[in-house]
């Protein structure tokens, strides 16, 4: 069966849904990072597709969103990491339900 | 028909590895499927046709966040696990049952619309040039606040993981009282 818009768009919420179970279940904040980053990339994928399967594919608009999401993800990442290391020098763990406190 | 083929092995690679990176024990085998995740969503980018989306994918999140993750592991001692600890918060269950309402909520619209059911024209595909062209005219405000905002986040992240004692030891405990002849030792 030839891929239609439907299969790519189900393949990005499922995408999404299971960064979304890691991101609200997982103990770890590295691993509760990673589920957030599996969500910027379904929803980029949601672009791509959307560009690809569009009336106007040679506006380049979808690929464009895609390329600015990806940069800003990056420096998403960055700063996470750099608080989870932040906070495992302070407070010696990084399971999520441990930090309860927002004195440092 | 190799087209089509690849797509669903692109697709069940990346959602095989991104449940395996969701689920996993050890955090190292976490980061490196979800390494693998991204790279199926690469091979999703190509086969669409937007290969400069695909190579910057490898680049940024096959090279640069996956290393990063791995480094984020180490760096807070998540590889020496035990055994015994929970993997999952303790409400698991309604997280569990939220996913699935979530996953539902957006496969019955996306099942149900008969306008998403439409084949793609043919022979599209978004050259470097024309990316090039479209970078340098329509978006190049938002151009120059990403490198701004890439900047700004080089520098917030040094500046955050920067120690603050060299000496430092993790605290096991909040409340213990910091030891005087150590701050006069590295603040002199």
């Amino acid at each position: 069966m030839t891929p239609t818009l439907q299969h790519y768009l189900f393949l990005s919420a499922l995408l999404f849904s299971v960064g979304f179970a890691g991101a609200v279940l997982r103990r770890n904040a590295v691993l509760v990072l990673v589920g957030v980053e599996l969500m910027l990339n379904a929803a980029n994928l949601n672009f791509i597709a959307f560009w690809r399967y569009g009336p106007h594919p040679e506006a380049l608009t979808g690929v464009m969103f895609a390329i600015f999401s990806i940069a800003i993800a990056a420096a998403e990442a960055a700063v996470g990491l750099a608080l989870m290391i932040a906070i495992y020098r302070h407070r010696a763990t990084i399971q999520v339900d441990q930090l309860q406190s927002l004195k440092g | 028909m190799l087209n089509d083929l690849s797509f669903y092995a692109l697709a069940a690679l990346a959602v095989a590895a991104a449940v395996a990176a969701m689920t996993l024990r050890q955090l190292i085998h976490c980061a490196l499927c979800a390494a693998g995740a991204f790279a199926g969503l690469a091979g999703i980018y190509f086969q669409l046709g937007a290969e400069f989306v695909g190579a910057a994918q490898v680049l940024v999140y096959v090279g640069a966040v996956a290393i990063l993750i791995i480094f984020a592991v180490l760096l807070t001692r998540g590889g020496d696990v035990q055994l015994s600890a929970r993997r999952f918060s303790t409400h698991w269950l309604a997280g569990v049952a939220v996913s699935i309402l979530v996953l539902g909520s957006l496969a019955v619209p996306i099942f149900k619309s008969p306008s998403l059911r439409a084949l793609a024209p043919a022979g599209v595909s978004a050259s470097v040039k024309n990316i090039g062209y479209e970078l340098m005219s329509g978006c190049v405000v938002p151009l120059e606040a990403t490198g701004l905002l890439l900047t700004a986040a080089l520098l917030g992240s040094v500046v955050i993981a920067m120690s603050e004692k060299p000496a430092a030891r993790p605290r096991r405990d909040v409340n213990t009282p910091r030891r005087p002849e150590l701050e006069e030792a590295t603040h002199p």
